[in-house]
């Protein structure tokens, strides 16, 4: 039996969702205008009013905003409403560059927070369960998104935060966690430490785990499902419209469904702007049509994937969206695979490597080679020849089966990597097409 | 008693071996003993050197990664069938040896000295202890 946390929303009929979505719209559009004169003047430039926007329909002709924007008007210049409304930041890793700080009032909070209550209920969560939260907590929003998701459904919530493995294991163990939320690579790394402690599916409490934040394939999600013997769920979102639970996984795991009474979502090519249809991959743009404090329109969030209205057998009536291949501005073609610097960081990650990290292209006889480059780590050094050679052979092994692709794999002196202002400079295309 | 080898990453480029002998060179560093495990694309400098933890310092600090292990040193007699015996005694004992490398002292021309790095260091010391062969101190090496 599927579950709901708010079905009279999650299953209403498609046209009440779009009625929902045209009412917030025009709102939404008209406070912007209204509030923030860094939007209201990006309207001008294009020449659109809020009077030319009456329907979803006419969401086209809105300008986007970008991360760029984000940084431009760093760090109150997209608030939506005035501080004395506001009640709470959270902020990206920046690592890409400067921070993103996002604002929310109340209201924001507690949008946000059912919309990670709804991704627990669909992963089978209720009052009964002991949900352990092991994203971080802080400016990072894993941690507190799903501990105040948890504490809607009513769920045990019990915030370990992340890091410390051991007490992790001891907190699952002891209380009889039953639902495990942390990035997808925690979940295989404590996968792996359950294991080493000689516990098996069987003597591990869990039954579901949802888990996002970061870049994860499919053969990565039966693994944690068969190391835990729990249902992985995967669940999306971004810091800029609020963070966890933007969209998340229900048990068909068939694609997430988007909060669209929330979350307005468009398809676009990444390169002309324009809309693409249902079923093309483009760029992911969302507009938060009811967030108050940092209310984004067409927020482009330069994620790769496609969206979905074919029905769900689960119930919900809500668009679905594929799990993003990964950023529009890093995709590589290699052997004619799209490869994303994103999974092969995730690799290095699972492997105990740092993400410091240089991918070089070349074509070699007409074919393209790569190379992964991996900075030695002192963890990863040891004397033995040997023990360094097996690692990285379970390297090229954990790339193969996330892209499909044969890679080398170089290790290299540390901070060998060139670094221009601070980042590291991740892709050499050596190929002359 | 054991003493302290200490291990550096090398990435398989002309000069990583200088830009390594030369940091140890300025601080005043003595080599004492060397060996270089090498593969296609990187390599692995293991010394024994006079002041491990300055060797250290200085490695780390112009952005080497080095690390200690704990290896065996035995002076062995510098007549046919010195080594020989000695590997005996670790057949015996049961001692595996992952790798090994010679150095001469400054002092006794009448003992090559042997470097082990064996599997399980504490365990196999003591069994090459009771067959009677003591590897010797790191104050014993300094003297050498």
């Amino acid at each position: 039996m599927e579950r709901y946390y708010q079905p009279e929303i999650e299953c209403a009929p498609r046209e009440e969702i779009v009625k929902l979505q045209n009412e917030r719209l025009v709102k939404q559009v008209q406070s912007v205008w209204d509030n923030v004169p860094y939007y209201r003047k990006k309207m001008e430039e294009k020449g659109v009013t809020p009077a030319d926007i009456k329907t979803i329909d006419d969401l086209h002709k809105l300008p986007f905003l970008s991360k760029d924007d984000l940084r431009e008007a760093y760090p109150y210049g997209l608030m939506g409403r005035p501080l004395k409304d506001c009640v709470r930041i959270q902020s990206t890793s920046g690592t890409t560059g400067k921070r993103v700080v996002a604002f929310y009032t109340q209201h924001d909070v507690d949008l946000w927070e059912d919309c990670c209550a709804r991704a627990i209920v669909a992963a089978g969560g209720t009052n009964e369960d002991v949900c352990q939260v092991s994203y971080g907590y802080g400016l990072f929003t894993g941690g507190p998104g799903l501990n105040g998701g948890s504490h809607k459904v009513g769920s045990l919530t019990v915030p370990t935060s992340s890091g410390n493995t051991d007490r992790q294991i001891m907190f699952i163990m002891d209380l009889s966690a039953t639902i495990l939320c942390c990035t997808p690579s925690y979940a295989a790394y404590l996968g792996e430490r359950f294991k080493e402690m000689g516990y098996g599916p069987d003597d591990i409490s869990l039954k579901a785990g949802i888990f996002g934040a970061e870049a994860w394939s499919e053969e990565m999600r039966r693994d944690i499902e068969k190391t835990l013997g729990i249902k992985a769920f995967d669940i999306y979102g971004l810091t800029e419209l609020s963070g966890p639970g933007v969209a998340f996984e229900c048990s068909e795991q068939k694609g997430m469904h988007i909060n669209e009474d929330h979350f307005i979502v468009e398809i676009i090519d990444p390169v002309t702007g324009e809309v693409l249809p249902e079923g093309e991959q483009g760029e992911l743009v969302f507009t938060a049509v009811d967030k108050e404090a940092f209310p984004m329109i067409r927020y482009r969030t330069r994620d790769i994937c496609s969206i979905t209205r074919e029905k769900c057998s689960c119930g919900r009536t809500h668009v679905r969206m594929a799990k993003p291949k990964g950023r529009s501005d890093d995709m590589l073609i290699i052997r004619g695979v799209n490869v994303f610097p994103s999974q092969i960081e995730t690799v290095l990650l699972n492997n105990g490597y740092a993400a410091n990290y240089q991918i070089i292209i070349d074509r070699v006889n007409n074919t393209d080679t790569l190379d992964v480059r991996v900075e030695m780590t002192p963890e990863m050094f040891t004397d033995n020849v040997g023990e360094i050679q097996q690692r990285q052979r379970t390297l090229v092994e954990g790339l193969r089966s996330m892209l499909g692709l044969k890679a080398q794999v170089t290790l290299v002196a540390p901070k060998s990597i060139v670094r221009s202002e601070g980042k590291a400079v991740r892709v050499i295309d050596k190929r002359k097409i | 008693m054991s003493i302290k080898q200490i291990s550096v990453f090398l990435e398989n480029k002309p000069g990583q071996l200088a830009a390594m002998t030369g940091l140890l060179a300025d601080n005043n560093v003595d080599i004492r003993a060397l060996s270089l495990a090498e593969t296609q694309d990187f390599g692995i400098a293991r010394m024994i050197v006079d002041d491990i933890y300055e060797a250290a310092n200085v490695l780390r600090n112009g952005d080497f990664i080095a690390n200690f292990s704990h290896v065996l040193a035995f002076a062995v007699p510098d007549t046919p069938g010195g080594l020989h015996q000695l590997l005996n005694a670790f057949n015996e004992a049961g001692v595996n040896v992952e790798y090994m490398y010679a150095f001469l002292g400054n002092n006794d021309a009448s003992h090559a000295y042997m470097i082990f790095r064996v599997t399980d260091t504490k365990e196999s010391e003591a069994k090459l202890i009771s067959l009677g062969y003591r590897p010797l101190t790191q104050e014993e090496i300094a003297q050498i």
